[in-house]
């Protein structure tokens, strides 16, 4: 069914009765042509290209919880593009294009926002930095404006601007930028794939990879043994657990991240915020609540919980800049495995075995991320050959040298 | 999350910041293979899923470095020591 003004009009005066369930709960074939692992956004992402761009069919995504159960769901949905490095830009800028025509492109409401993404400078140092990651963008065709304090007092009155440790100096704007509605963007991507006749797998976990003469033939799953010809890994948090029944070892590590959100108040934040003395994120959802976020747990961990410090180095990095929000309550906060690569880049490349292709270390910028990850994750896969935007995001370039290292921390990936 | 020091008692893992995997061997770098080597001893991690022993410095408290046996899945700490013993051992 497409979904349209008239499709909605047409149930509402039958009660809303005929709407059907947008996937099937297929089961596993005994061989596919590719086999995803990983029904997270980037699987579901790269599942939709394969077949919509390139016409793949006979696929299938494992995915061992429920769609939309791990980071896709567990993020604070915020989209952008405002990177620095050469390999980066030109990667999520051609991210954010498809975003901007996603929901007409998969017939979904993602609720999509372009409402701006502000990051606020503290200080003289960090308006030239600032700047100078703005001119890097303006050289690649993104839009950005750099703010002065009555620019940022314009778009955000209700900040401490005065704050005696972290006074707000102004910010960069990315106009472009804002929030889309998570759990739909892996709804959209898997009923996309779904009705093109990819399976979609659920509760169905990959125990291994299997590797036969160098060459990967299938995938040893909870539901039995399933035959490929070409199989992704795209299981993020996960991806060194079934990476390594292939014989891989990769640069990352797994780290644990949280997000909050408040009970829901009358509208109050235009855009996304950023904190720039510390690492804090807020914006505010369609339904009131407060969505934000800081920095990891700063141990590597596989429990999708955090702990107690983090969330009072969270609430007081708010309070710095938003005192107006101290009494507002939290509702609920909740923990997600991070793929944190050694230099805060993601990695989308060929792994030394045939047919096994790898899409991983997503660090906790996944989100933004995801039709980019799908496009060129699909495009590697069905061509064999890397996308020219992602051709800065290969494995070896460890080895070679040729590091992303947008934060400048060197390789320790708790500190990205 | 609590933290043994061997020096200090159980501390608050507040007190501690982390480095992470414990035991990994500078490689010679004079050896015919250090380009990879080094590879591996900056990048590579083991990133289990289950017990890890890890590189922890009490830094707000006697400014010990340890090693701590820390289960990655559900944070139990299973024990920590004084990271030197290790240190000495890997670097062999």
């Amino acid at each position: 069914m497409k979904y349209s003004v008239l499709s909605l009009i047409h149930q509402a005066f039958r009660g809303h009765r005929d709407w059907k369930p947008v996937w099937r709960y297929p089961e596993p074939k005994e061989e596919y042509d590719i086999v995803l692992i990983g029904g997270g956004g980037h699987g579901l992402a790269t599942a939709y290209y394969l077949a919509k761009e390139h016409g793949l069919k006979n696929i299938a995504v494992i995915e061992k919880g429920y769609l939309g159960g791990g980071s896709v769901g567990r993020n604070t949905t915020i989209v952008r593009s405002n990177y620095q490095e050469p390999g980066n830009i030109p990667f999520y800028e051609w991210s954010l294009k498809l975003w901007e025509g996603l929901e007409q492109d998969f017939n979904y409401n993602a609720m999509m926002s372009q409402r701006g993404v502000l990051n606020l400078y503290h200080s003289d140092s960090q308006r030239d930095e600032y700047a100078r990651r703005g001119n890097a963008m303006m050289m690649h065709g993104v839009d950005c404006t750099l703010l002065d304090k009555k620019g940022v007092q314009d778009l955000v009155p209700f900040l401490d601007f005065e704050n005696a440790r972290f006074p707000i100096q102004g910010g960069l704007l990315q106009e472009r930028g804002g929030t889309a509605r998570h759990d739909a963007v892996a709804w959209g991507f898997a009923r996309g794939a779904d009705s093109r006749g990819v399976d979609i797998l659920q509760n169905t976990e990959a125990t291994q990879i299997r590797v036969e003469n160098g060459r990967a033939v299938g995938v040893e799953t909870s539901r039995g043994y399933i035959k490929a010809k070409k199989i992704g890994i795209v299981a993020a948090g996960n991806t060194t657990r079934i990476a390594q029944t292939a014989g891989l070892q990769l640069p990352i590590e797994s780290y644990v991240l949280q997000a909050f959100v408040s009970e829901a108040i009358k509208p109050l934040i235009p855009s996304v915020v950023t904190f720039g003395a510390g690492h804090f994120y807020i914006s505010q959802s369609d339904k009131g609540g407060l969505v934000f976020g800081a920095s990891l747990d700063g141990y590597s961990s596989y429990a999708a919980r955090g702990n107690l410090p983090s969330v009072e180095d969270t609430i007081e990095e708010a309070m710095a800049i938003m005192p107006s929000i101290s009494r507002v309550k939290l509702l609920r906060h909740w923990g997600g495995i991070m793929d944190m690569s050694m230099d805060g880049s993601p990695i989308i490349d060929k792994t030394g075995v045939d047919g096994l292709y790898i899409n991983c270390g997503w660090c906790y910028g996944g989100f933004k991320a995801t039709p980019g990850s799908g496009w060129c994750f699909a495009h590697l896969i069905a061509k064999d050959e890397t996308h020219p935007n992602a051709k800065a995001l290969r494995l070896d370039r460890f080895k070679t040298g040729h590091v992303i290292d947008e934060a400048g921390t060197g390789a320790q990936p708790n500190l990205h | 999350m609590r933290i043994p020091c061997p020096f200090c008692g159980t501390r608050d893992s507040q007190e501690f910041t982390y480095l992470g995997q414990a035991g990994l061997k500078r490689p010679d770098p004079s050896a015919p293979n250090a380009q990879a080597a080094f590879h591996d001893y900056v990048h590579i991690r083991k990133n289990p899923a289950g017990p890890n022993s890890e590189l922890w410095l009490h830094a707000y408290g006697c400014r010990s470095w340890i090693v701590v046996e820390r289960n990655t899945l559900t944070h139990d700490i299973l024990g920590a020591d004084y990271a030197s013993p290790v240190m000495k051992e890997a670097a062999q």
